[in-house]
């Protein structure tokens, strides 16, 4: 007898063609998955009740793996077929791993042109994407079985921070556990999305995302039910595995243990440290008991004091990318109206506690931080999946490629990064490249490769009736907004006499899947390239300024405040320059650059004296005190 | 004849109602479809419709469409779990016979 559940008005489906969707949040300790039921959200539990799927593979021989609790017990006594926090080796080198942690208990293999870090395991060289996918496999499996039928997608939550690379292994992972990606979607999203941000009065959030191996913060900000992503930093390699890791090494130097401890030894110590952390969270001290390999006993105590002081340092690394953000966006703690704490590790009172102080404001934890990603995910999930009438759609698409617009040299700057979730607004101030100049050509392009000629064009339009300013002095702000159904407009505006124009356009228009996919293929091809082509016509665009700035000087100042010999100089380096601008060698425009900037020197500071000296002719000494 | 919920079918249904933030109370009916000839539907209510006959049962409105209801009176609606599933569970007198999983039904 099939289960039914509750669909919106008008939303029922037909038998046997439910569309079930699932949420799965991937994350480096703990994995979940969610779905939503008679329109609730929810966490999936396991036979046991457990919702959290510790992120942790066993491999043992002729066996199928196993993944979480199982895998954990095998932690100690297997440890390099157990395979933990495999997040940071997702998309990675086999240099970045070992940076990220000197002590990662793995065996990989020592293969430095594979781009993958592998692992040896007795099952044979097990890739992170092959072992996530395993981590997939087994939350696919317990969705299935709870809503009794195959899943027709699912969102898979991802850091913000994760790079192309990241987030295709992360695709690749789903592939491979034969799942169907309806989206990857940001965590902070997840959790703006899990709080009903959404549906919320308008203002500007911060989401605190302190998990188990990366920190996010990001500033969103709601307009009219939409949200708008102003900023985001973080740390892709700092979480509460680094936390265990200080106090695991505070009880090693407390109990003499060598650094150079057996893996599984270490890896004891990391599960006592991390029981104390959480038993902190409830206690003001946490016992301590070690097994040293002599067969005796150490035992001790962890002090909350103590324990705020091995952590706050670390807390310390996530305020700075908070102020970043913060400076990023424009804003000010005070600009922030609700904070979210997302991640287990926020349980930890000191973590509340400090980033309350910072934000000013206490945190919302109400909703589990572990769960909540996963919930926002689900809820998306659902959406995508279509169980929802179309007026509830969201809001959250993604641009396939980037947009940018030409500026000088024929350079593409980037205005919307790809993979921005939209509908979604950035801007950018421009300003005047010449003297006098009256009207701005805006030729909006779209594509990954830095050139414009390698971009596809989507529109040109041009800004008139711009005062006559000296270079430098106009403030033209350009505006991309796309809205949720991908439509592109773009506007320009000069600050100062507020003339504005303004286009529209739709970016994705007749662009195939496998046009993107050229388009990004050879982004990373000619990756080299670009950048060296970047840094040529960077060079001649300075080279430009640089000649008309000069000429116009010569041309004020020159006879009056400069010797003969002196103006010959000036004029040898400048020729020089004109010589080698329109030449490949960047180097060499950039040496004649700064030899114009090394002989112009005393002209430059003569010209300064001789306008203040002009500002101050005719008033007293007096007049300048008074204005103080 | 009637139609009524079992208290752990309404507790859920309020809880749900609780959660969405809106409604009036549960749509039950039925449609033509499925493998077995009829399926049920099982909707939030967010507006009472004319013909509607309404249903009173552990304080939760059932509101239910006069074609559908010669299909389902005396329907009991229950919520059932099934190892990790869970949901609700048509206990209607009228059914005949109906398909293998049972989202489809014959009178």
């Amino acid at each position: 007898m099939a289960l039914l559940q509750i669909s919106e008005p008008g939303q029922s489906a037909a038998p046997h063609q439910h569309n079930l969707a699932a949420g799965i949040d991937l994350g480096t300790t703990n994995s979940l998955v969610a779905t939503v039921r008679s329109g609730l959200a929810e966490t999936l539990p396991d036979n046991e009740g457990h919702h959290l799927l510790p992120s942790i593979v066993h491999y043992a021989k002729d066996a199928a793996p196993q993944v979480g609790y199982a895998a954990k017990a095998q932690a100690n006594i297997d440890p390099l077929n157990t395979i933990a926090s495999v997040k940071r080796l997702m998309g990675r080198g086999l240099k970045d791993v070992k940076t990220t942690g000197t002590r990662l208990p793995y065996d990989f293999v020592e293969n430095e042109d594979q781009g993958m870090p592998m692992i040896r395991t007795v099952v044979g060289d097990r890739s992170p994407v092959q072992i996530s996918a395993d981590i997939l496999n087994t939350l696919k499996q317990r969705a299935e079985k709870t809503l009794g039928g195959e899943l027709t997608g699912v969102v898979i939550t991802v850091p913000a921070y994760f790079d192309e690379a990241q987030r295709q292994a992360t695709k690749d992972a789903a592939t491979l556990a034969g799942l169907n990606v309806l989206r990857l979607l940001n965590e902070p999203t997840a959790a703006a999305v899990a709080y009903g941000l959404d549906k919320s009065a308008e203002g500007v959030h911060a989401i605190y995302d302190l998990g188990g191996g990366t920190f996010d913060i990001s500033i969103l900000r709601l307009q009219r039910g939409v949200f708008e992503v102003m900023a985001t930093a973080g740390n892709s390699a700092l979480g509460g595995d680094d936390f265990d890791r200080a106090i695991a090494q505070w009880i090693m130097q407390q109990a003499g243990i060598a650094d150079d401890a057996e893996h599984s030894h270490i890896r004891e110590l990391l599960d006592i440290a991390r029981t104390a952390k959480e038993t902190l969270s409830t206690n003001e001290s946490a016992p301590l008991e070690i097994r040293l390999e002599e067969g005796s006993v150490w035992q001790g105590e962890l002090s909350n004091d103590q324990f705020n002081q091995l952590i706050d340092p670390l807390i310390q690394k996530t305020i700075a990318p908070c102020r970043r953000t913060l400076r990023d966006a424009g804003l000010s703690t005070d600009d922030i109206n609700e904070v979210v704490m997302v991640g287990g590790s926020t349980r930890m009172p000191r973590v509340r506690e400090k980033i309350g102080d910072f934000f000013k404001r206490t945190p919302h934890v109400d909703i589990d931080p572990d769960k909540v990603v996963a919930i926002g995910a689900a809820i998306q999930a659902d959406i995508l999946a279509g169980n929802k009438p179309d007026d509830d759609m969201l809001l959250l698409d993604v641009i396939p490629l980037s947009l940018g617009i030409e500026t000088m040299g024929g350079l593409v700057e980037k205005i919307i990064p790809r993979n921005t979730t939209i509908p979604v607004a950035r801007g950018q101030d421009f300003t005047t490249f010449k003297d006098g100049q009256t009207a701005m050509a805006i030729h909006v392009v779209q594509g990954e490769r830095e050139l414009v000629m390698d971009c596809r064009s989507l529109a040109r339009f041009e800004l008139r009736g711009i005062p006559p300013m000296v270079a430098g002095a106009g403030r033209i702000r350009v505006s991309y907004q796309v809205d949720a159904d991908g439509l592109l407009s773009v506007s320009a505006k000069e600050e100062t006499s507020g003339v504005h124009s303004q286009i529209t356009v739709k970016p994705s228009y007749g662009l195939q899947d496998n046009e993107i996919e050229r388009m990004l293929k050879e982004s990373l091809e000619y990756a080299e390239e670009d950048v060296a082509t970047r840094t040529l016509r960077e060079q001649q665009v300075e080279a430009d300024r640089v000649i008309n700035a000069l000429r116009a000087a010569l041309k004020a100042d020159g006879q009056v405040l400069l010797k003969q010999h002196e103006f010959l100089e000036i004029n040898t380096a400048l020729e020089d320059l004109l010589k080698v601008e329109q030449g490949n060698d960047a180097d060499a425009i950039k040496n004649a650059i700064e030899r114009i900037n090394d002989v112009t020197q005393e002209f430059a500071a003569r010209r300064m004296d001789a306008s203040i000296h002009q500002a101050m002719k005719g008033h007293r000494l007096n007049d300048f005190a008074e204005n103080e | 004849m009637a139609l009524s919920l079992t208290e752990k079918a309404a507790n859920h249904v309020q809880k749900t109602i609780t959660n969405r933030g809106k409604g009036i109370g549960l749509r039950l009916g039925v449609k033509t479809s499925g493998c077995s000839g009829m399926a049920y539907v099982m909707e939030f209510a967010d507006k009472v419709d004319e013909q509607d006959q309404i249903f009173e049962s552990q304080g939760i409105k059932i509101f239910v469409d006069p074609k559908s209801l010669i299909y389902i009176d005396g329907t009991e609606l229950d919520y059932v779990r099934e190892g990790l599933n869970e949901g609700f569970q048509f206990n209607n007198p009228n059914t005949k016979n109906s398909c293998g999983c049972g989202e489809s039904f014959n009178v």
